[in-house]
């Protein structure tokens, strides 16, 4: 399975991952590479078989609602890059410069 | 030999019966690690950060603890970590520089339980970026060596704690395996690596690379060791939906030295093309072995396990792109500030990340993406569906499965790094338990030209109490635990 640049810079925007140009045209040959090996599991007839999210074989995981004891906002804080008035710092998500909804 | 290489030369066990004799103290145990790490971590490069302070701190506590009659099998036990695991008084790094100066508001649960039995915590163990790679040099900071031979890999990615374990920095270590990151790089350094029953051991303040595949376990020199720790770590958690409230055992108890009436089995697909014929070798050797010792050899097919590699390539991908998304550069972390939100993610994730994290993170993001989601990811939840089968049906007949580790030894530093799927090949023997949830054990089987090889044991799910009583019978059968590498 060859991919494209095209296809390399569609991913990479899914996964809001920036690439170089040179990572961009390594990316595409290696993924192209692994892709390949991974193509073998299509030989496997699987129709009738159902898929393993998960081996627990565990449903509905309760705990009782109570109250614990949380992080300190300074806990909560304190790796975070940029901080104003109890809160993260972020541009703004909509409406903003560079907006593309 | 020094009075300190003879305490660190000595298992837990062993450490145990001395410490509570009062022979010497916790503090002495410790000094003696602290020492050797200091002479030997600027040839091997276990860890990536070492913490005299808080193991002192920790020894001087045990001391205390033993004179009370308060302790643990643990207490006062040096102990290397490897940095997934977050810590409330060291740095917790993934080996990213995403996560460079990172401090954890709390303590992995394992680090908690450790911390509660008495542990001494010496460093934070190397670790492949974010646990993703075979041999560690996907590590942002540094490559850890081998201590066998330092211009080959310890394996990976926990390859900082099983080099620490082999080289008596430390005298157990904790990593994780995801598809074979605990018992590949103990098979590497000839120590011996448990990756338990997926839902054994609590994963939380575990950094989650594939949740659904993703075990702690620990790196010791002896089986018995890897019993201890393994009691002192398992367990449900609450804050881990995942794991599992079954009672946990007494392995320790469970120990034993033949293996009349148990059924071993052996898989011929666990010998592929390219193997190193001293690995073939001493599997071979260790089979004939473990019929001297009065078990029943019996021929078992598990015939998906050409496609694991495969299966595993896109189902952990998959769940390390959704588990990686947290890294944005808002709450912590590496960030770097653009005029919009969207290129602040591209470029903090773009400069955060290594090359292999970024190469998984791409080829999840695609195997997950529309148009490719039922041909990738739903084919590979089946496949996994085929290979925990063929171990359902290999254990009605056996009660342990007997492998290769790793179809090599330790190879040199460099050889594989620019060939990303070479190195994948690495972990084609230990990515079939992580599918399957099954425990597999790695121990020293002898060695192939001058380096260790691993042998791995694989058992039924929440039995590590025969998978660890039959890796026990054996090596107490081999006189590979006695030997050591000749470090200065």
């Amino acid at each position: 399975m060859a991919l494209t640049l095209a296809d390399v810079d569609h991913v990479a925007t899914l996964a809001r991952l920036g690439l170089t140009d040179a990572e961009r045209e390594r990316m595409r040959d290696q993924l192209s590479v692994i892709l390949d090996h991974i193509g073998e599991l299509a030989e496997l007839d699987t129709d009738s078989i159902p898929p393993t999210a998960s081996v627990t074989n565990m449903t509905n995981v309760w705990r009782d609602d109570t109250v614990q004891p949380s992080f300190t906002t300074d806990q909560v804080f304190q790796n975070a890059p940029r901080v104003a008035e109890g809160c993260f710092v972020v541009r703004t998500p909509l409406g903003g410069e560079g907006d593309e909804a | 030999m020094s009075v300190g290489s003879e305490l660190t030369g000595l298992t837990i066990a062993q450490a145990r019966d001395l410490l509570d004799a009062k022979e010497f103290s916790a503090v002495e145990l410790t000094q003696a690690h602290l020492e050797r790490i200091e002479r030997l971590e600027p040839a091997l490069k276990c860890h990536i950060e070492i913490t005299p302070d808080v193991a002192l701190a920790q020894a001087t506590a045990a001391d205390r603890a033993i004179g009370d009659g308060d302790q643990s099998p643990l207490t006062g036990i040096p102990t290397s970590l490897k940095d997934v695991l977050c810590t409330v008084d060291s740095h917790t790094t993934a080996g990213s520089q995403i996560l460079k100066g990172y401090r954890s508001a709390y303590d992995a649960t394992v680090v908690s339980k450790l911390r509660s039995a008495g542990a001494v915590f010496v460093g934070k163990g190397n670790t492949d970026e974010f646990a993703m790679g075979s041999s560690t040099e996907n590590s942002s900071f540094f490559p850890t060596h081998n201590p066998w031979d330092i211009d080959r890999v310890p394996g990976g990615s926990s390859g900082g704690p099983a080099a620490a374990v082999a080289a008596a920095e430390a005298m157990f270590g904790l990593g994780s395996d995801t598809g074979g990151s605990i018992r590949q790089p103990a098979g590497f350094c000839g120590v011996v690596g448990l990756k338990p029953t997926y839902g054994r051991v609590s994963r939380f303040g575990l950094i989650a690379f594939a949740s659904s595949l993703d075990q702690i376990g620990p790196f010791t020199r002896t089986v018995e060791d890897a019993a201890i720790v393994l009691e002192a770590i398992a367990g449900h958690d609450s804050k881990d939906s995942t794991s599992s409230p079954r009672d946990v055992p007494s392995f320790r108890g469970s120990l034993r030295t033949d293996l009349k009436g148990v059924r071993i089995g052996v898989a011929e697909e666990y010998s592929v093309s390219g193997m190193e014929a001293g690995v073939e070798t001493a599997v071979a050797n260790a089979i004939e072995q473990l019929a001297l010792l009065g078990a029943e050899i019996v021929p078992v097919s598990l015939p998906h396990t050409r496609y694991a590699l495969s299966t595993y390539y896109i189902t952990a991908p998959a769940e390390a792109s959704a588990n990686l998304a947290r890294f944005d550069g808002v709450r912590f972390g590496h960030s770097v500030d653009a005029p919009t939100i969207k290129e602040m993610y591209e470029r903090t994730r773009g400069e955060g990340f290594g090359s292999e994290v970024k190469r998984r993170i791409m080829l999840g993001t695609y195997a997950l993406s529309s148009g490719y989601y039922d041909a990738y990811y739903v084919k590979a939840q089946k496949v996994r569906t085929l290979i925990k089968q063929d171990f359902d049906r290999a254990f009605e007949q056996v009660d342990v499965i007997v492998a290769p580790t790793s179809p090599t030894t330790a190879f040199r530093i460099g050889d594989r790094i620019d060939d990303p799927y070479q190195m994948y090949l690495a972990d084609v023997f230990t990515i079939p338990a992580n599918m399957a949830g099954i425990p597999g054990i790695s121990v020293p089987g002898g060695f192939s030209n001058d380096m260790p090889v691993g042998l791995q044991f694989l058992g039924q799910s929440f039995d590590e109490a025969t998978l660890l009583a039959v890796a026990h019978a054996y090596e107490q059968s081999q006189p590979w635990v006695t030997m050591t590498p000749a470090l200065q």
